[in-house]
């Protein structure tokens, strides 16, 4: 196998990564950002599973007839990592939206605006 | 019986009262019971420190699982030095939170503010004491979650900002790291930190391993706020509410320099870890240009707690110095000012918390003629200060002077200079706040302000004290230091 086609969900990874990244500092929207966060974190999890599967190997549950097992350790990680991700975006979400109410616009640069202003109301 | 499971119980205690609080409803209730498993962590934590200090390591198998396929629970001479200041520091603020929160947050969310702080402090002391990757990450996205809630439930609407700025600086920083810990997975097959350490002696692919190195030490970088990765900080520090700001400030960062350090020198082995990439002079410059910018930008700063938070900037640049330095003086200063500074700063904090509650402002106009109606406060404002200023016989004169050793020992006279140089700096941006309050006449006909209740006073005197008492007897921070810096300097060999 070439080094692309052998390795090619690295290179969707890496691709996902830097464009999740890049929406997230790139952006102004809050939720946009929220959104690219969520893709930059998604690659990760296929940097994880990936390479835990074994091509031609099973789930890992000992019967007859089969020798080779997927690695479960990956897996397993991930679904810890996606609850996390889960809440991250979640808050990030409650926060946008108390964010919406106190300021009126999810926009960064307007927030950052009414922010300079000098006399603020208490929430 | 009970001794035995000690580790686990250090994380499971607040842990489990989190939830509970938050079935209680009532303010009181649950502010008793977030101070109780404050003060049996605390406790605890003490037990594991002595212990460890009569027979070495204690690894604990959660459900009995034997590394490395289990968890391992792992307590050392360096985390039971982290674990005493991070359960010290929560069994302190929590008698002051009382007043300070009732004042500073909307009271339905009072029991909230509670659950979010035993949720915050179980996942700062898991980070602690897991000896486990991957845990590490699950503890420090539990501790990092709830931190953002506890910074927006500051009282401006700016809270909210400044903790949706931390959620994205903090999650980028704990993807990073977990991506670097996926790498490490790849190449050994293994999560356990004795474990990996182990298989990365004999690994062959040095690739992989920089890469993981580059994205943890930017991901911790990023937690840590390492200069020119700290912006979310003096935004979260200023408008959280001030208890927050104080346990924030204290532990959270320090905890996360806790874990590079672990990193460098327990799983990478500082040969490879500090020389494998240029991480020395990348640390040392850093840390200087930290030290230096911050403490400039610190003088400029119309608010106290703003202020405040870029010297923590800067304080944390003295704590990578030391580990950029990375010989014994230098890392012995770095860990005993991991606890210094946390004092210190707990100590302003608290006062600023006092200040905040008595006159409503900490802008440092309001603060002209304070000394005339809080004299206490202010006292111990002058003598926080000198700790931060690094004053002989107070706390932060010794780390800095273990600093200045390792930086002597390594030859690099400007480090020095530099340390010096920012100690003045320190003098002109206290002195700031101290002309304030002495010397400047109030501005409006002073009013008596409202006295803070006892159960404020007594932990802000007691941080003050302990400013000038571990400047004066240096045998549980520096001798702890000490100690934990021979098991990291022997590392994995």
């Amino acid at each position: 196998m070439s080094a692309f086609g052998g390795h090619y969900s690295y290179f969707v990874t890496v691709l996902l990564m830097v464009a999740g990244l890049y929406v997230t500092i790139a952006r102004g929207n809050l939720v946009k950002k929220l959104i690219g966060l969520s893709i930059f974190q998604t690659s990760v999890y296929l940097l994880y599973i990936a390479p835990g599967k074994l091509i031609g190997a099973t789930a890992p549950i000992v019967a007859k007839g089969y020798a080779s097992y997927s690695n479960p350790l990956p897996h397993v990680l991930i679904l810890t990592a996606i609850v996390v991700g889960v809440a991250t975006i979640a808050l990030g979400l409650a926060l946008v939206v108390r964010i919406r109410e106190g300021y009126g616009t999810i926009e960064e640069d307007q927030i950052l605006e009414q922010d300079r202003a000098p006399d603020e109301p208490a929430k | 019986m009970i001794a035995e499971h000690l580790p686990v119980l250090q994380v499971v205690l607040p842990l489990v009262a989190a939830p509970l609080i938050v079935l209680l409803r009532r303010d009181t209730a649950a502010w008793l019971v977030a101070t109780a498993a404050s003060v049996a962590c605390l406790a605890i934590a003490v037990a594991l420190a002595l212990a460890v200090a009569r027979g070495g390591v204690i690894s604990y198998a959660i459900g009995s699982w034997p590394p490395p396929w289990g968890i391992e629970y792992r307590v050392d001479a360096l985390s039971a030095f982290m674990l005493v200041l991070v359960a010290g520091i929560g069994a302190l603020v929590m008698p002051y939170a009382r007043a300070s929160v009732a004042a500073e947050v909307p009271g339905r969310q009072v029991y909230l503010f509670y659950a979010m702080y035993c949720l915050c402090l179980a996942g700062l002391l898991g980070i602690v004491v897991t000896g486990d990757l991957f845990n590490i990450f699950v503890f420090l996205e539990i501790s990092s979650l709830s931190t953002y809630v506890l910074i927006a439930l500051g009282r401006q609407r700016r809270a909210l900002l400044a903790a949706f700025q931390y959620l994205i600086v903090g999650t980028i920083g704990a993807t990073f790291y977990v991506i670097g810990i996926g790498l490490l997975y790849l190449v050994t097959g293994s999560l356990n930190i004795v474990d990996v350490a182990a298989r990365l002696q004999i690994a062959t692919e040095l690739r992989p391993l920089l890469a993981a190195l580059a994205f943890i030490t930017v991901g911790l970088g990023l937690k840590l706020a390492l200069f020119p990765l700290h912006q979310w900080l003096p935004n979260a520090y200023a408008y959280a509410p001030s208890v927050v700001t104080t346990f924030l400030a204290a532990t959270a960062t320090k905890v996360s320099v806790y874990v590079l350090i672990r990193f460098y020198f327990l799983v990478f082995g500082h040969a490879f870890a500090l020389d494998g990439l240029p991480l020395r002079p990348l640390l040392v410059g850093l840390s200087a240009a930290a030290i230096v910018t911050m403490s400039l930008v610190a003088l400029f700063q119309p608010d106290l707690k703003r202020m405040l938070a870029y010297s923590s900037v800067a304080q944390i640049g003295y704590i990578t110095l030391g580990l950029g330095l990375a010989n014994a003086a230098g890392l012995t200063g770095a860990i005993a000012h991991l606890a210094n500074h946390g004092i210190t700063k707990c100590a302003l904090f608290l006062l600023a918390g006092g200040i905040a509650l008595s006159c409503g402002s900490t802008s440092i106009a309001s603060l002209r003629g304070l000394a005339h109606r809080m004299p206490w406060t202010a006292f111990g404002f002058v003598v926080a200060g000198l700790s931060l200023i690094g004053v002989p016989g107070t706390a932060g004169f010794t780390s800095k002077w273990f600093l200045v050793e390792g930086a002597l020992e390594d030859g690099q006279v400007w480090v020095v200079v530099l340390v010096v140089a920012s100690s003045l700096l320190a003098v002109a941006y206290v002195w700031r706040v101290v002309e304030a309050m002495y010397l400047a006449e109030p501005d409006a006909p002073a009013q008596t302000p409202t006295r803070a209740p006892l159960l404020m006073r007594a932990p802000t005197a007691l941080a003050v004290a302990l400013t000038v008492v571990l400047g004066l007897v240096t045998a549980y921070n520096v001798g702890y230091a000490r100690r934990a810096v021979e098991l990291l300097l022997e590392g994995i060999s």
